[in-house]
């Protein structure tokens, strides 16, 4: 039977236009929506108030973004890089590091150390964002708080040389007997363990930052949670935080050093770490600076941006397993694997971002030696590649081994696309150049952590940051009582070179120590250095002084102002 | 119709104890744990953390305790945000992810709808093959790459037009959504338009159809009520378990948008290892699957009596 084509071409018309008619009611139904999920939205808001651009010359307002929301305002127990960030600009402790980087006084006016004891007098202006005086007891009571068994800080240790701080930690004696004393509201007196040169510039780190009592116990353990349950001391006071959305600084009016010229608002608008969405969002000028990726280069340079590089002071290195029942424990198979390899190559040609430094030692370039860098006081030594001698290290740690072939290797490393990369670079130059199979074993952060507790490795991709500015902060990791030292390398010397960067007060005999503690690791292999990371970025032309830190604040607006 | 009724959702329950009970055993099997972190901690650290977390009981009480929690609504507190419990993570995040998976599914269900009536009017003509072209599209390119392209046009929109047509990135109002929702729900819009066309097929040619027009019902009448009508059937059956996929799955979208959805902390969680918000999160979205699928069960029932039966 054949249909009909004239029906066939009625019902066709009919119909169209019956589907335009159902299109323009979708639409205005759409648009009824869209009207009430706009309220909807409001609620949960990241534009946070205020304006949108990425600077507000008027206003002396500047938006930008934070990589992820900061997990913890509580200064007593904060980890991370980003809480440590805003804590920054908010907060204030005894000491703090200029833009250019040297330390100077904050709350306290002056410090000094004699022997054990050292003393900081706090200034009469530092005052809380609710007018009253920062005084000595707020630290004797942050202090204490930080390393009670109650509230479990992860970063009690770094208040470990302060007396009997770890009997104070695991409960033995009470908060009390802690070795700080408020003399009186202005003198904060704190007695160390053991005399050392470098507490001062740990003093500048988060855990160390005051908190009043009368206003922490009022919050019910809630304390950092939101902006107002929170009391401020430093440049900015939080005045907005939408959880995973946006947070809002404002310029504190009771913070006593604001001649400096502060910028009036510091909006967080964006909490992403997406580099692609970071770069759009710049372009579309909404956010004064981006992190760049090793492929966005090309597009910056055209664009012809202000490029800048930095180095974040992280070392990252390949960490051997030292343990007695695994083959990288001999020397000869070491010195194999790091002469067969070149962390040039595998900065230049594999990770290809300016700012990132081919990794030589455990000691990054920034640290401070005696007069000038550690590093050029004490150039580290390193192997060439060479890899005829690496063949000829493999043959010999294969007869001292008694084995016709090495097994195959386990390279533990984490799940990101840049360290499977970088891991897949190691896997091929073994091959390469030695024949040793390696198979990468590509893990989440808390797995790869575990495994590499439990020893479940033969080498590992790991990389060390610092906590304070001094090469010690590096210089411990592989002594045979850190806990950090995760390929368990021991070895007498090294220990007793710490010990003597720990307890001298004598800063030429403690960089004599690290120079040593640098040679140790040589020519023991306990490491192949892989690099010094850095950072590629870019910022809007009218932010200026804009301070990026290895210690403390990886980013500091608290020097920056606005050039029209 | 009550036992029915109550027979699924009983069998519901029990779905969502299995999820929650395996989600916990996987959880704890996994190597590592919350508290770990790249600074070692002593014994004294580690000891005080454990406590504080309840961490150092017996698995076994662990668990009790957990589900007796779970039973009274509380998820717990967040490893990683310390002072969050997980149920405001949820209170804050979740309504951000249904307003975009809304929007999403509303944008997919009218255009797949719209698309598909349109491509099986004309079928074998352009516009049927443009648009069958565009679906193959939708379905096998990725919602990450719809996402990167969106944006990077937007940028370059917004740089010619010398203003913000749209928001790049963000959140906070409906300028703010169009572009995520419409690359969250083009997905589902290439798949109900494929549906939406077949089923049409098959009612143009049906009986009734003919029947219909043999009457003289008006064309109009026939496209709506006989044709629209009975296609949409196979098309609405669909639309629960997609509200759940969508308002679930947006992870890449929220994250290329900076949208604070919940799929962000979904993902995070698992990566940290955070106990609390991983039962909290993968509890409450099975719980929304779940949900999801008996209501369709349900009305599906009431309509077709056939399927209570069996």
């Amino acid at each position: 039977m054949k249909p009909d084509r004239s029906v066939d071409s009625r019902l066709l018309s009919a119909a169209g236009r019956q589907l335009i008619v159902f299109t323009l009611i979708s639409l205005l139904g759409v648009a009824v929506l869209m009207f009430a999920l706009n309220w909807l939205a409001g609620l949960t808001s990241s534009a946070a108030g205020g304006s949108r651009a990425a600077v507000d010359v008027e206003a002396n307002t500047i938006t930008t973004y934070l990589r992820d929301e900061p997990p913890q305002m509580n200064s007593m127990i904060a980890t991370d890089a980003v809480s440590g960030m805003i804590l920054n600009h908010v907060m204030e402790g005894l000491l703090r590091y200029d833009q250019f980087g040297n330390l100077e006084g904050a709350v306290a006016e002056r410090w000094e150390q004699n022997g054990s004891e050292i003393t900081f007098w706090l200034r009469e202006d530092s005052l809380w964002s609710d007018g009253q005086p920062v005084t000595a007891h707020d630290f004797v009571f942050a202090w204490r708080n930080a390393l009670s068994p109650a509230i479990g800080s992860q970063y009690a240790f770094i208040l470990y040389p302060v007396l009997n701080a770890e009997k104070v930690n695991n409960g033995e004696l009470p908060l009390e007997s802690l070795g700080v004393e408020a003399v009186d509201d202005r003198t904060f007196r704190v007695t160390l363990e053991t005399p050392i040169a470098y507490f001062d510039r740990m003093v500048a780190f988060v855990t160390f930052l005051p908190a009043r009592e009368d206003f922490y116990n009022a919050t019910n353990g809630r304390y950092g949670a939101d902006p107002h349950e929170m009391l401020y001391n430093g440049p900015y006071m939080m005045t907005s935080w939408v959880h995973g959305s946006s947070l809002r600084l404002e310029k504190n009016p009771y913070y006593w050093d604001d001649n400096r010229g502060l910028i009036e608002v510091i909006n967080f608008a964006h909490m992403t770490s997406d580099p692609n969405t970071l770069l759009n969002l710049f372009k579309d000028k909404q956010i004064v600076m981006a992190d760049l990726g090793a492929t966005m280069l090309d597009e910056a340079m055209l664009q012809g941006w202000q490029i800048q590089s930095f180095q974040e002071g992280t070392v990252f290195f390949i960490e051997f397993n030292h343990r007695d029942e695994r083959l990288t424990r001999n020397l000869n198979l070491r010195k194999a694997f790091y002469l067969a390899q070149d962390s040039g190559e595998l900065v230049n040609r594999v990770i290809k971002l300016p700012g990132y430094l081919p990794g030589e030692s455990l000691f990054p370039v920034w640290l401070r030696g005696v007069d000038d860098s550690l590093r050029d006081e004490f150039p580290a030594p390193v192997y060439e590649r060479n890899i005829e001698l690496a063949r000829e290290y493999l043959q010999r740690a294969l007869d001292e081994l008694g084995l016709e072939q090495l097994p195959q290797m386990t390279l533990l490393t984490g799940d990101t696309p840049t360290s499977r990369m970088q891991a897949e670079y190691y896997q091929e130059v073994f091959k390469r150049n030695l024949g040793v199979d390696v198979i990468i074993d590509s893990q989440i952060f808390r797995q790869r952590l575990e495994k590499m507790t439990q020893g479940e490795f033969d080498m590992v991709m790991a990389g060390w940051g610092p906590d304070y500015d001094d090469p010690l902060t590096f210089a411990d990791l592989f002594t045979s009582w850190n806990l950090n030292n995760r390929g368990r390398y021991a070895s007498d010397a090294l220990d007793a070179q710490v010990r003597i960067a720990q307890s001298s007060l004598d800063t030429e005999e403690r960089m004599r120590a690290f120079g040593e503690i640098q040679r140790l690791i040589y020519e023991d292999v306990v490491i192949i250095p892989n690099y010094e990371r850095g950072y590629v970025y870019v910022t809007d032309p009218r932010l200026r002084g804009m301070v990026r830190r290895v210690i403390g604040a990886e980013i500091d607006f608290t020097y920056a102002w606005i050039e029209e | 119709m009550w036992s029915y009724t109550l027979k699924r959702i009983l069998q519901g329950i029990i779905t969502v104890w299995f999820i929650a009970t395996a989600t916990f055993v996987a959880m704890h099997n996994v190597p590592g744990d919350p508290l770990s972190s790249d600074r070692a901690a002593n014994e004294t650290i580690r000891a005080n953390l454990e406590a504080r977390y309840g961490l150092d009981r017996p698995l076994f009480e662990q668990y009790l305790m957990y589900m007796g929690n779970m039973l009274r609504g509380d998820f717990g507190i967040s490893f990683t945000q310390q002072n969050r419990e997980v149920n405001d993570i949820i209170r804050e995040h979740f309504p951000v992810s249904a307003t975009l998976g809304v929007l999403a599914v509303v944008f997919a269900a009218l255009g797949g709808i719209l698309m598909g009536a349109l491509t099986a009017l004309y079928r074998n003509r352009l516009p049927d093959y443009i648009i069958m072209f565009l679906v193959i599209l939708g379905i096998s390119v990725p919602s990450f790459v719809f996402a990167a392209l969106g944006q990077l046009s937007l940028v370059n929109l917004n740089a010619m037009m010398g203003f913000s047509v749209l928001p790049v990135a963000g959140w906070g109002t409906v300028s703010h959504m169009l572009l995520p929702a419409l690359v969250l729900g083009l997905g589902t819009m290439a798949y109900l338009t494929r549906l939406m066309r077949s089923s049409m097929l098959e009612v143009i040619s049906s009986d009734y159809v003919r029947t219909a027009r043999a009457k003289g019902v008006p064309p109009a009448r026939i496209f709506t009520r006989h044709q629209l009508r009975n296609a949409v059937m196979p098309v609405i059956t669909v639309l629960g378990p997609a509200i759940a996929a969508i308002t679930t799955g947006g992870f890449v979208v929220e994250l290329v948008f900076a949208v604070p959805g919940l799929g962000r902390y979904f993902v995070q969680a698992v990566q940290q290892l955070d106990y609390t918000v991983i039962m909290g999160t993968t509890v409450f979205y099975g719980t929304f699957l779940v949900f999801m699928v008996i209501l369709v069960d349900l009305v599906y029932g009431w309509i077709d009596p056939r399927v209570r039966l069996k």
